[in-house]
């Protein structure tokens, strides 16, 4: 009596129920929300990268009209420190407050806040604020901060060194002793600007003792949590609310200094306080991603087999340590470096950075397409100094689908796969037999033609709570799902995940439909507001929302289904085991003329008139779901580039990807996601790259500067899929929100160094614009003048 | 000083008094309450805020709202007619166009003014037709798809009425 044995929906193209609100403009983002009598709040950011404050002089502010509040940080300690939600072993934890009381430690450090009743108003004050700064020496880069003299982030610490972060495994000294060849390679992975299209937005309203607290967030139960034990309130006393998401991807994972601060606000000055931030005001003042530096050196036999691998990497976190910054480097990054391959003996070690930069915590794959990237490059440099195809190396080393469940080198154990499938389909599709054609054409046009492939394992489902724990994760890692069924039959489903594009209203109703026996129109699916949803729900990050928050609903609808059951087979006089739920109805096998509707059952469970004995009246069910593994999907990316041999521009003219992430709920919904992951990694891979100076400004400011891909950039994708089930959860589903970012950056750059490799490129760091491009063209001799 | 201005959004006149330096998308979504109208970037990057100005995509946060005085305006709130969706929502819809739905706004408003010059473009046309209008979920694809679509099906719609001349880029 399983939902799966016969899924209806599940599996299928259901066109999705969020869009009738999105293609109208009815949906509602935070900084939609309007309420009478509203401030603005408006925060005043350092200009120096490192400085002491030596004082703030807010008189004429003050006077301004219109304004309502001056506050500097002394004056706003009570909203307490920003959390860490991650600690690992040694690490030194930073004193993060909503705005900086003693010193500004990087370039959009908050300094002071302003609120005033209109934005233009706030603004006028802000720049009135006059701050004495006392600039001190800077450091942007990761390295040179952890080199003795480098000046000191935070005094208290000692110096800038965050963490010291093992992963090993095997004997490596051994593996590089019996290495018949060893490559090493340098690999910047970075940093990177996340840009979701929705600014970051909070609305708050204190009434009757009770916060209202609206804001474009991925995780609106910890904000609840944070807000309510920093702003001293009961927890039932704070609502939060993520109403409409524009898009997420990591930047929106965080409990920040505006919710804490416009809470707050709106609590003490007795009116609703907006903030919405600008984007330039997001590309200082929103994390960033990545900008992680690694030493990669692999030991290998002369016929491709992998001896071991040795890497040393230090990780720039930024100024201040985020909510899950210490778990990416390190746990998301380390234990997955080893992905489809076997390696006998695995030596890893991360360094944690202070510097005088924005702070970095997760961007779409967070850890995972670093890790990737450092392991399918050196795949492919191994394979150009051995003289092998890349697609065989990557073959010879393949775990083989017979050795899951798999315990890794790292650690870990992956649930399930099946490697050369994917790796043979995206071959097929990228028809990479006939390439050597396609770049001899290309060299007749006086263009350089390459291909690129990167077959990845990622770590999703995040995740089982007492693995969590042990990794030094400081929450649980299960995921909530209350369905109510009214007392007419409407079917509402509560899910403690918390999308913003992903689409869960419809895959949530698709799942639930199947095991309920009606149609995903007769569900509707709620999320983001904490005074509906179960008591906690953990949110949408690590493509974690279908492979635990998925199931947590599927859990709880079967739970409804059994009851449904037990109440059918009382009215209709029959036993349970022959009870038959779908289409709506309710009957016995075989004699399906005599069904009760699913609302007859639903009312019966409310009337309790005529109920099992025992049975307690009401339909409704809640779930909270702790998988008992991670998930491992995978697959092959296969990237064919040509570059202008004058300008050396890349154009990526055919994009193959084969990917495996179990079954699929909904197929639009996962290709939609593979589309804009590949997007964002080829972005990585070609045009996107924070820039600072020497004195921590960060030139790459705005959308100006810092290129976004736009739709000339990038070609269309051809997507294929295997289904290798996971055996971690009931559905088999694995996880596809982050695979396109983790598996396209390297194929992308693969790509163009194999475009260059005839003119002895081995590696050029991303991003791979014109320029740099050009560049190594003529200094190779070759180009056109 | 505040300044009279009349603007016809969505087929509706409205005469507000506004102050000068109000940009175009801040008139709508505060002054008007039509908050479909997005603001994604405020360095006209991102075209997010994209709306019709007597007919052409325009991005409202480089506009005053000044400027507008006298213009016809349309917004996402105004592109269905009569309860029934313009095809390029149906479109977006279809070919799942839009995630987050954030950017999906101005792309549709950017694409029915494009559709309007060019009834039956190439996808490469598409693509640069829609090169001002940042999406970050997507990739483009399905927008691309989308906006294919809604042209075969306004094309259709079109029918026996004489053909517009097509006016290429």
């Amino acid at each position: 009596m399983t939902a799966t044995t016969h899924p209806t929906y599940i599996g299928a193209r259901v066109p999705r129920k969020e869009d009738p609100r999105l293609i109208t403009g009815d949906a509602t983002f935070t900084d939609d929300v309007m309420l009478q009598g509203m401030a603005y709040m408006t925060l005043v950011r350092s200009p120096h990268a490192h400085a002491r404050i030596r004082r703030i002089d807010t008189a004429a502010a003050k006077n301004e009209p219109g304004v309502v509040a001056v506050l500097t940080g002394k004056e706003l300690e009570a909203t307490g420190m920003l959390p860490v939600f991650i600690t690992v072993p040694g690490m030194n934890g930073s004193k993060h407050m909503p705005i900086a009381t003693d010193k500004a430690r990087y370039a959009g450090d908050a300094v002071a806040a302003v609120v005033a009743d209109s934005r233009n108003a706030a603004k006028r004050a802000a720049d009135l604020i006059a701050v004495d700064y006392e600039p001190l020496p800077v450091v942007i880069d990761g390295t040179k901060a952890l080199e003795p003299g480098a000046p000191i982030v935070h005094e208290e610490l000692g110096s800038n060194l965050v963490f010291t972060y093992p992963v090993k495994g095997g004997d490596i000294d051994k593996a590089f002793k019996d290495a018949e060849i060893t490559v090493t390679q340098r690999i910047v992975n970075q940093r990177l600007i996340p840009n979701a299209m929705e600014p970051r937005a909070v609305t708050a309203k204190f009434e009757a003792g009770e916060l209202t607290l609206w804001t474009s967030t991925q995780i609106p139960h910890f904000v609840q949590l944070i807000v309510a034990l920093n702003l001293g309130l009961g927890q039932n006393k704070v609502r939060v609310i993520a109403p409409e998401v524009g898009g997420g991807f990591g930047s929106k994972l965080q409990v920040y200094a505006e919710e804490l601060l416009v809470g707050h606000l709106s609590k003490t000055l007795g009116r609703p306080v907006k903030w919405t931030e600008e984007r330039r005001e997001g590309y200082l003042a929103t994390i960033h991603g990545r900008d992680l530096v690694e030493n990669v050196e692999i030991a290998a036999k002369k016929d491709g087999t992998i001896l071991g691998l040795r890497i040393r990497t230090v990780a720039n976190v930024g100024a201040y340590l985020q909510a899950f910054a210490p778990g990416i480097p390190t746990i998301l990054h380390a234990f997955i470096i080893p992905g489809p391959y076997k390696i006998p003996a695995f030596d890893v070690e991360v360094r944690g950075a202070y510097t005088n930069t924005t702070p970095v915590d997760a961007y779409r794959g967070a850890g995972r397409p670093e890790a990737t990237f450092a392991m399918e490059r050196i795949m492919d440099r191994l394979a150009d100094e051995i003289g092998m195809d890349p697609a065989e190396v990557r073959r010879k080393n393949f775990i083989p689908p017979d050795a899951f469940p798999f315990n890794t080198i790292s650690g870990i154990t992956y649930d399930s796969g099946d490697y050369e499938p994917a790796l043979d389909r995206a071959l097929a599709m990228a028809d990479y037999k006939g390439f050597e054609k396609r770049r001899a054409e290309a060299k007749a046009r006086g263009n350089y033609r390459g291909i690129g492939i990167s077959t990845y394992v990622e770590i999703c489902g995040l995740a089982p709570s007492k693995a969590n724990s042990a990794l030094g994760v400081g929450w649980g890692g299960y995921e909530s799902a209350r369905i109510r069924v009214h007392a007419t039959g409407s079917v509402q489903v509560f899910t403690g995940t918390s999308p913003h594009g992903q689409g869960h209203e419809t895959s949530w109703a698709q799942i639930a439909a199947d095991a309920l026996g009606v149609t995903p129109d007769d569900i509707e699916v709620r999320h983001g507001d904490t005074f509906e949803s179960p008591g906690m729900g953990v949110g949408t990050f690590g493509s974690r929302s279908l492979a635990v928050g998925g199931i947590a609903v599927h859990k709880a609808a079967e739970k409804i289904r059994e009851k449904v059951v037990q109440i059918g087979a009382h009215l209709l006089e029959a036993s349970p085991a022959d009870v038959v739920v779908e289409n709506g109805k309710v009957f016995v096998k075989g004699v399906p003329e005599k069904a009760k509707n699913f609302g007859d059952i639903s009312m019966a469970a409310y009337l309790a008139s005529n109920l099992p004995d025992g049975m307690e009246p009401g339909l409704e069910a809640t779930v909270y779901y702790d998988p008992p593994n991670f998930t491992f999907p995978f697959g092959t990316h296969i990237a064919e580039v040509e570059i202008d041999g004058e300008t050396g521009k890349v154009r990526i003219e055919r994009y193959s990807a084969c990917d495996d992430c179990g079954r699929q709920i909904n197929p639009m919904i996962v290709e939609g996601q593979l589309h804009g992951g590949i997007v964002q990694g080829i972005g990585q891979a070609l045009y996107e790259g924070a820039v600072y100076d020497d004195n921590g400004q960060l030139l790459s400011g705005s959308m100006m500067e810092y290129h976004v891909p736009s739709a000339e950039d990038v070609p269309m994708f051809n997507l294929d899929h295997t289904v290798t089930l996971t055996t971690t959860n009931p559905l088999g589903v694995k996880g596809i929100g982050e695979a396109g970012t983790i598996g396209s950056t390297p194929a992308a750059v693969n790509a163009v160094i194999d475009a260059l490799s005839p003119l002895g490129v081995k590696h050029i760091d991303m991003p791979l614009t014109s320029e740099k491009i050009w560049r190594a063209i003529r200094a190779a001799g070759e180009g056109r003048r | 000083m505040s300044h009279a201005v009349t603007v016809t959004v969505n087929g509706t006149s409205y005469t507000r008094e506004i102050e000068p330096t109000l940009l175009l998308v801040e008139y709508l979504r505060e002054t008007l309450a039509l908050t479909g109208t997005h603001v994604g970037c405020d360095t006209s990057q991102c075209g997010a805020c994209t709306v019709l100005v007597d007919g052409r995509a325009t991005k409202s946060c480089t506009m005053l709202a000044v400027q507008a005085d006298g213009a016809a305006v349309v917004t996402v709130e105004g592109l269905a007619k009569n309860g029934e969706l313009h095809p390029i929502q149906r479109a977006f819809a279809k070919e799942h166009g839009l995630q987050c739905g954030f950017c999906t706004p101005g792309l549709m408003i950017t694409a029915v003014d494009f559709l309007e010059r060019n009834a039956s473009p190439t996808d490469t046309e598409i693509r640069h037709a829609i090169e001002g209008n940042l999406c970050r979920c997507t990739g483009y694809q399905n927008i691309v798809n989308a906006i294919r679509t809604a042209s075969a099906e306004m094309r259709q719609a079109a029918g026996a009425r004489p053909q517009v001349a097509e006016v290429k880029r």
